[in-house]
């Protein structure tokens, strides 16, 4: 690792100045991405504008009918929060299943979205609960947001700040790891919002999809049977030596039947906590 | 308060080393710091093969901290050899093996990916670092192959220019007629062809080395995470740098595992002493785990087809086995002995089958070298056998276990002669199955076949039986196969004045125990309190000599030169205290730490006569000499082995393909147990393995560049403990007749026996969609592409 500048701002306002003051600057939200590849030397950035001293960050909230959080939070933060596991317990048991509990504790969701890992768990919230992503300047809706690997709509010394979900009818998450890195080969987010059904997929291409048929099927029927004669299209998809494309698409269509049985579970659960 | 007491053979104390490991104490070759210390990086060859230019380090040189950059010129320049094979095999014309040279760093061409092409010394690591970058080399890129069927091929690929059709030994073993008369006779013959995949052994250390040279004695010392420092200073001081062997010093400290990857010699051990003489400095490299994956010695790759011939009632007739094993672009230390010697001899496994023929080609390849990993030949073996056993049995309709039993060596056939050099002396295949069955609940699995199919999962059950060859080695025989030395062991039992012990022993301890164990069988054999006995390994100026720790020989060979020295400090004892108690030697006979005059109440402590031997006031020093400190070198008469039987149970879901291990049962035959804690961790860990094997573990090169695509823990799978459940390991032993303590060793055991137990158990998961063999490691994407394919091949028929 080459050396380099450490700058810890208390404000989003002192970090997007301290960015601007300094060339070739990174931001580091958790630094689950950006230590291990500055570790290997394939990046190399001549200062480090760490945001974790910046404290309003990492509030969570519930704000008409929608979860603020922020980008600071991190993996397990949303994972033990009270308020997500009651609006969103889908969100807190992607978080929870993360990585593992080391990187839980250090890695956070704006960190996570901002780098657009195209096997991060986070895009496919993200997309699928058609949240918008708000930064320093501005604020994005999900879908202008994710551009392609490691690409998204944020120019340069734009910070994510936060997160505003609006809560859905049903959401689940499910995934199926690499058995060696543990990240996802494929992660299916299903998300139903004011009546519209979204499904986005991580892990299968090169950036965070939505399923478009699989969307279709369940908008008409929101269960796992409905999925039954849809198939989803090889072409596009990954293939590397743990998932062929073949492999990658029937665990789209596993993965999303599952995350719908687990999203008509959840709400199950949340009607019966409810009465 | 501890109290000190004597602890026995057959109990499980704390292990002893334990805390200052887990206090985070432990002295590794990484936290030694020498003096004046620089650091070493090597610059590797990101080609698979290229003919190597001009390397132009000008600009390197000049950066900070840059105190030396040395390329495989240099050291030809001084005269430094190649790095040396330990183990000759000759090819079925009587020929020897073809054995290109092997510098230290490349010079004229790169044969792998990792293949060292310069070495820089810095002030620091990331001075040092950072030169590599700034070095530049020209490569003239050449077509590069990787797998060993490719590598046969005409017009493949030559890794060595003077052996053109890469084949190092066309290798064979055993009576290929014997074996064609009973193919000819056979009712059934059943077939098989598998490739044992390729694996990257991990240590939880990577490797590590400093040298260092002390101008005044002339005296070099190494500093390396060996499992054999005595072997290294041999190969190194003798071959490579030319230095008498005792102006080196080789020490191996704390070693944090090494399941063979650390059993060779390698080429930064000798760059590292070099450069330290050169430059007047000791200088010190540490590995880092992505160098390790294109630098320590890979395990396993071969692809084989084999054959059983049976008769009608599924008796075994006759064996035909064909393998090309993988070298890799050099040959490791002991690289072409694993797979011939460690391999076919083992090939009869615990059943009687009256005819064997094995032929292996050795083959180059531009990969790692390949060597021996936790196994080493044996688990190959018995993958071979057992696959092919089940494979006959579902063929012929015979059940699996019935089939083993009509075949199994009974327990009273021992001493048993193969027919592929190996006596066994001792075992009970049967009675290990009888137990194994039983604890596995063999009885209750079509209730939990039954179960998992309501859930639409596939589940199987599967044996494997084992038997390995051990406690390397009966250095008659090994040399009779190639062995360039011995390969036995030694001991020092030093006894204190106050009765305390220090062991001196040439095994070495990275994780086995030893200082536990050793120590136990001191305790119990002298009668010495157990804390007050240390054991010293792994540094060629303290210990005598010695081979390592490798092939499960430790207490086979190890201990039993300990044993053996025990017994000479104990004919020294009484010597002394039938000088003391002024009675005959005859009569003076030793029990519980106490000499003591055969039917009389006259005794003498064992720290008595431990005092007594250093104040000899009064010896009659003609007849005896002081002091109480005895050797012995133990060359084991026979190999030993251990065998078993382990049933493994798997669930696989077929929509994702994923199989998980939801029983895992083992019973094995070790001989006499010194620590049962320690073997039932030796075991689970070994199991572990061979399931890393079966289900994860998978060294991948890209077929056309040569690159490793598996280089990191992103996509070479290591097991976890989340894939397993609780390991059920149970002994059934039966003593060695030819080792000291009746012990056979347990090092390898499961790693042997576990591959085939799973794969078999993956395949009789998906028995009703008529798959006969899967190869390892059953991924789930290769899992279900079987099952799509065998379904769709179902629908059409």
């Amino acid at each position: 690792m080459k050396s380099f500048a450490y700058l810890k701002p208390e404000t989003t306002v002192a970090a997007a100045d301290l960015f601007s003051e300094h060339n070739d600057a990174k931001i580091l939200a958790g630094g689950m991405t950006l230590l291990p590849t500055m570790k290997q030397g394939l990046a190399a950035p001549a200062a480090i504008i760490d945001l974790s001293a910046v404290a309003a960050l990492r509030e969570i909230a519930f704000e008409e009918g929608a979860l603020v959080i922020g980008a600071m939070a991190r993996h397990y933060d949303v994972a033990a929060s009270v308020l997500v596991q009651t609006h969103i317990p889908g969100l807190a048991l992607l978080a929870g299943q993360i990585g593992d509990p080391q990187v839980r504790h250090r890695g956070t969701i704006g960190g996570s979205v901002a780098n657009n890992d195209p096997a991060a768990d986070y895009p496919a919230a993200i997309l699928a609960l058609d949240a918008t992503v708000v930064t320093t300047r501005r604020t994005v809706a999900a879908a202008a947001f994710f551009v392609d690997m490691f690409e998204t709509a944020l120019e340069p010394g734009e910070i994510v700040t936060g997160f505003r979900i609006p809560v859905p009818e049903m959401a689940a998450y499910a995934k199926f790891r690499s058995p060696a890195s543990r990240y996802a080969i494929v992660g299916v987010f299903v998300a139903q919002t004011a009546g519209k059904v979204r499904v986005a997929v991580t892990g299968a291409a090169s950036s965070v999809f939505r399923a478009l048929d699989v969307e279709a099927a369940l908008q008409e029927r929101f269960d796992p049977d409905a999925l039954n004669r849809v198939s989803m299209d090889p072409s596009g998809l990954n293939s590397d030596i743990h998932a062929d494309r073949d492999y990658r698409a029937n665990l789209v269509m596993v993965m999303a039947r599952r995350a719908v049985s687990a999203a008509l579970q959840n709400a199950g659960q949340g009607a019966t906590k409810g009465q | 308060m501890k109290m000190s007491k004597v602890v026995a053979i057959g109990a499980s104390p704390k292990r002893k080393e334990d805390l200052r490991f887990v206090t985070g104490r432990g002295n590794y070759v990484a936290d030694i710091k020498r003096p004046g210390m620089v650091f070493g990086a090597f610059l590797r060859s990101p080609h698979a093969h290229a003919l190597l230019g001009a390397i132009d380090a000008t600009a390197a040189r000049a950066m900070p901290g840059v105190v030396a950059i040395y390329t495989g010129e240099d050291l030809k320049a001084d005269n430094v050899g190649g790095l040396p094979v330990g183990w000759g095999i000759h090819g079925k014309d009587g020929n020897p093996m073809k054995e290109p040279p092997h510098p230290p760093i490349a010079h004229g061409k790169v044969r792998h990916v990792g293949d060292a092409v310069a070495f820089v010394v810095a002030q620091s690591v990331e001075q040092a670092r950072s030169a590599l970058e700034a070095i530049e080399v020209q490569y003239e890129v050449l077509p590069a192959v990787v797998g060993v069927v490719e590598a046969l091929q005409a017009g493949a690929p030559t890794v060595h220019d003077e052996i053109p059709d890469n084949l190092c030994c066309d290798w064979e073993l055993g009576d290929a007629a014997a074996v064609e008369a009973a193919f000819t006779a056979a009712a059934h013959v059943a077939s098989i062809e598998l490739v044992n995949n390729r694996l990257i052994g991990n240590p939880m250390e990577p490797r590590a080395a400093i040298g260092e040279y002390d101008f005044a004695t002339g005296q070099h010392t190494l500093w390396t995470t060996s499992q054999f420092p005595h072997v290294v200073r041999f190969l190194m001081g003798e071959f490579v740098l030319h230095i008498p062997q005792h102006k080196l010093r080789v020490v191996a400290p704390d070693v944090g595992g090494g399941f063979g990857v650390k059993q060779f010699h390698y080429a930064e051990e000798a760059v590292v002493t070099w450069a330290a003489a050169k430059l007047g400095l000791p200088v010190k490299w540490v590995c880092e785990r992505s160098e390790g994956f294109i630098s320590d010695a890979h395990g396993r790759d071969h692809f084989t087809e084999a054959e059983l011939a049976l008769d009608e009632s599924g008796k075994f007739l006759g064996l035909r086995v064909r393998t090309l094993a993988n070298m890799g672009g050099y040959l490791s230390t002991f690289g072409p002995n694993i797979p011939t010697n460690l391999y076919a001899p083992l090939l009869s496994g615990v059943y009687r089958m009256p005819a064997i023929h094995c032929s292996v080609n050795v083959v180059f390849t531009n990969t790692v070298p390949v060597d021996a990993y936790r196994g080493a030949g044996r688990p190959e073996a018995t993958f071979v056998l057992e696959r092919l056993v089940d494979v006959a049995a579902i063929e012929m309709g015979i059940d699996k276990r019935a089939i083993r039993r009509r075949n199994m060596i009974p327990t009273e056939a021992y001493p048993y002669q193969t027919p592929v050099i190996v006596e066994y002396d001792s075992g009970d295949p049967l009675g290990c199955l009888d137990r194994a069955e039983k604890l596995a609940d063999v009885e209750g699995f079509e209730q939990r076949r039954l179960e998992s199919a309501r859930r639409g999962r596939y589940r199987g059950l599967g044996l494997s039986t084992y038997v390995e060859a051990c406690g390397l080695a009966p250095s008659r025989l090994a040399g009779s196969l190639g062995a360039r030395g011995g390969l036995y062991e030694s001991a020092t039992v030093r006894v204190h004045p106050t009765g305390a012990v220090t062991v001196l022993i040439g095994t070495h301890n990275h994780g086995q125990g030893h200082e536990t164990t050793f120590a136990q069988i001191v305790s119990d054999r002298l009668g010495v309190p157990f804390e007050d006995i240390d054991i010293v390994c792994g540094d060629t100026a303290k210990v005598q000599f010695g081979m390592g720790t490798y092939g499960s020989r430790s207490l086979v060979v190890g201990g039993a030169a300990l044993s053996k020295a025990a017994d000479k400090v104990i004919l020294k004892g009484r010597k002394i205290a039938a000088h003391q108690l002024e009675a005959d030697l005859g009569d003076i006979v030793f029990h519980a730490g106490e000499f003591s005059v055969a039917g009389t109440d006259r005794k003498k402590k064992f720290t008595e006569i431990a005092g007594a031997a250093y104040v000899p006031f009064d010896y009659p020093l003609e007849t005896l000499e002081p002091g109480l400190e005895e050797q012995s070198f133990y060359d084991p008469v026979n190999f030993t082995y251990p065998g078993g039987a382990h049933f493994a149970e798997v669930e696989i879901d077929p929509d994702t393909g994923t199989v998980t291990l939801e029983r895992y049962t083992a019973v094995d035959d070790v001989g006499t147990i010194i620590n049962p804690m320690i073997v039932e961790g030796q075991l689970q860990g070994g199991i572990a393995q061979g399931v890393g094997q079966a289900l994860f573990e998978h060294g991948v090169y890209d077929e056309s560049s040569g690159q490793l695509l598996s280089g990191s823990f992103m996509d070479y799978c290591m097991p976890r403990a989340d894939n397993f459940p609780s390991i059920v390991v149970a002994p059934h032993s039966t003593t060695c007749t030819h080792t000291p303590m009746g012990v056979k060793g347990c090092g390898e055991c499961g790693t042997i026996g576990s591959p085939a137990a799973v794969i078999n158990a993956v395949v009789d998961a998906l028995q009703p969609l008529g798959i006969t063999h899967v190869d390892m490691p059953a991924t789930p994407n290769r899992i279900w592409n079987i099952i799509r394919n065998s379904r769709a091949a179902l629908a059409a028929e």
